[in-house]
């Protein structure tokens, strides 16, 4: 087995992706945002609730998707889970240089999501990866209601 | 081993198809350290040196803008690529030069006929007719022409089996319907369409027709008039040909009816500051310099599959079509889209946890390239209740021997990608399957 596709698709990203955590509904939900990356037909319905100080408190996903989407998803729930809006978003660029390859040194904050970094290699898939991300970073921009967000620019 | 060496109109099993693969440098690439397996033939052909050979040798001796200059070079550019303009026509059957206006490819082909006869012919309230398995690309430009005139477009179904509901057909005709588009060969079912059959009934109601032939008119014999059609439409890239050319077939009494679509030099009689005259057709469809090198390319490609024979053509993809799908079929979880007895050269299907994203990702780093998504058919995977498929599509240069490879790495993706309680399941089915065809 090559090197390349197995630090892409290590044993914790398959596990995720075939048992994504905080996966369904949040009833109680202020902003739901409706991410989709065309090139594919991957979709993701992110929900999230957020505490008195517009942290994150609560956080799940829903959609369908490859392997590497899924699993970026349910990794990013669990770790943004109590995190502060400034926390969440230093933490939103971390990940993004990570999986592009910006930068060569991982953060020790990002901790479990550092399985990702195999994305790099394949640059044609770092959308896949970034799709829940969108999603999380248009719902703290929209604080409330309904959006939609793409990995594709308008 | 050069393609001259074949004769016309033999049959596919008295080819040796392992010697044409020669005549195509790229099938000696490797990736990722494995040979390369190019099973992509439908979003484009590779290239035969003969192709090649015409390009490098029109820029190297030929090289002049066209029906201008009147320096010796020009008039070889203009020979040549009013040459090519007449192999295209006998190559589809059309009964006149003029009929063949040069593109871009079927998209632009397709927006030509949707802008210069859709704006000028159709109404509010006129009917498009399509089918729910088009291409984005004949689907996007009657959505803005509906969206321009107030036209309505209507659908034909897909049966389960992929193929149109002929009989939901028969009531979508009506005489409001002014055009029915619809493609020969599905790009992702690998459908072949009835063509001469729609063509005939879209006839009995006075709709004007216009086939896609993108998937099939370098894969096997056609005749615009047999088929009845008054546009059809393709690509070069797809047909051995280069990028950047491609053909509108119209019937010489509509493309006169039409008016220009792009203005500019090459289209004109006369000029003035205030108006112009236009050329006939296919001239006045023309404007600005024309893609020569491709299209004199793409004539090249002509001879080549000529001389190969299409009905061979058409048997051998056939064969590697059938085979594909059977064994595709055998492998546990997996689901094979389209029509079992007759199918074009391509297979679209899904594995239960795999994703065709991550499948055709996987299948790369054993060289094996394939394409995975929606194949800009989104409705028609809607109506099938996914967000894509994977998709092998072969051309005769492909060989059974790559198909039990692909195989053999489809088997390794579902044991990759499967739980670990699954896993040991499939080794026992894969080991088994190995051995009777091993992956080299």
């Amino acid at each position: 087995m090559m090197p390349e596709i197995e630090e892409l698709y290590q044993e914790v990203i398959l596990d995720h992706s075939r048992r994504p955590r905080n996966f369904g509904e949040l009833p109680d939900a202020a902003v739901r945002v409706h991410g989709d990356n065309p090139a594919c037909g991957d979709e993701i319905h992110l929900a999230v609730k957020f505490d008195l100080r517009g942290g994150l408190e609560d956080i799940k996903f829903s959609g369908r998707g490859c392997a590497i989407s899924q699993a970026s998803a349910s990794l990013m729930t669990m770790k943004l889970k109590g995190k502060s809006r400034a926390e969440v978003m230093e933490m939103l660029r971390a990940f993004h240089d990570l999986v592009t390859g910006e930068t060569s040194a991982a953060p020790k904050a990002l901790g479990d999501l550092r399985v990702m970094s195999g994305v790099r290699k394949f640059p044609l898939r770092v959308k896949c990866a970034m799709l829940a991300w969108r999603a999380v970073e248009q719902a703290l921009e929209q604080g409330a209601g309904e959006a939609t967000v793409s990995t594709e620019p308008d | 081993m050069c393609v001259a060496d074949y004769d016309v109109h033999k049959t596919a099993s008295t080819i040796d198809w392992n010697a044409i693969r020669e005549d195509f440098p790229i099938l000696r690439e490797r990736a990722h350290g494995h040979p390369l397996i190019y099973f992509d033939s439908a979003a484009t052909s590779q290239k035969p040196r003969p192709v090649i050979e015409a390009l490098r040798n029109f820029y190297e001796h030929d090289n002049a803008n066209v029906h201008r200059g009147l320096h010796t070079l020009s008039s070889r550019a203009t020979e040549a690529y009013e040459n090519a303009r007449q192999r295209v026509a006998e190559y589809i059957g059309a009964a006149n030069a003029n009929e063949i206006i040069f593109t871009r490819g079927t998209t632009e082909s397709i927006n030509l006929v949707s802008q210069a006869w859709g704006g000028k012919f159709i109404r509010e309230g006129d009917v498009i007719l399509l089918t729910i398995m088009e291409h984005h690309s004949n689907l996007v430009p009657w959505q803005l022409l509906a969206e321009r005139t107030g036209a309505r477009l209507r659908f034909v179904p897909v049966r389960d089996d992929g193929t149109l509901d002929l009989e939901e057909l028969s009531s979508l005709l009506t005489p409001e319907v002014k055009l029915f588009a619809f493609t020969h060969i599905s790009n992702s079912l690998g459908t072949i369409n009835p063509v001469a059959e729609l063509c005939a009934k879209a006839r009995a109601v006075g709709a004007v027709t216009l086939v896609d032939a993108a998937q099939s008119v370098g894969h096997m014999p056609l005749d615009v008039r047999e088929l009845g059609c008054d546009f059809l439409a393709f690509s070069g890239h797809k047909m051995c040909g280069p990028t950047g050319i491609g053909v509108l077939y119209g019937r010489a009494e509509i493309l006169d009816s039409m008016p220009p679509w792009h203005g500019g030099g090459e289209m004109i009689v006369s000029v003035t500051p205030e108006r112009s005259s236009f050329k006939k057709p296919p001239h006045r469809f023309e404007g600005g310099t024309p893609s020569v090198a491709d299209a004199i390319g793409l004539a090249a490609a002509i001879d080549y599959i000529e001389q190969i024979g299409r009905q061979a053509i058409f048997e051998h993809d056939s064969q590697l079509a059938h085979y594909a799908a059977e064994r595709i079929n055998e492998l546990p979880g997996t689901r094979v889209f389209g029509p079992e007895d007759e199918r074009g050269a391509l297979v679209g299907f899904v594995m239960d946890g795999v994703h065709p994203h991550d499948l055709t990702t996987f299948a790369d780093q054993y060289g094996l390239a394939m394409r995975g998504g929606h194949h800009c058919n989104q409705p028609l995977m809607r109506r099938f209740g996914v967000a894509g498929t994977t998709r092998a599509s072969f051309y005769f240069y492909n060989t059974m021997e790559e198909i039990d490879r692909m195989v053999g790495i489809l088997h390794r993706a579902l044991r990759f990608f499967s739980p670990t309680e699954e896993r040991s399941r499939l080794a026992a089915v894969t080991s088994a399957k190995a051995a009777v065809h091993p992956l080299s």
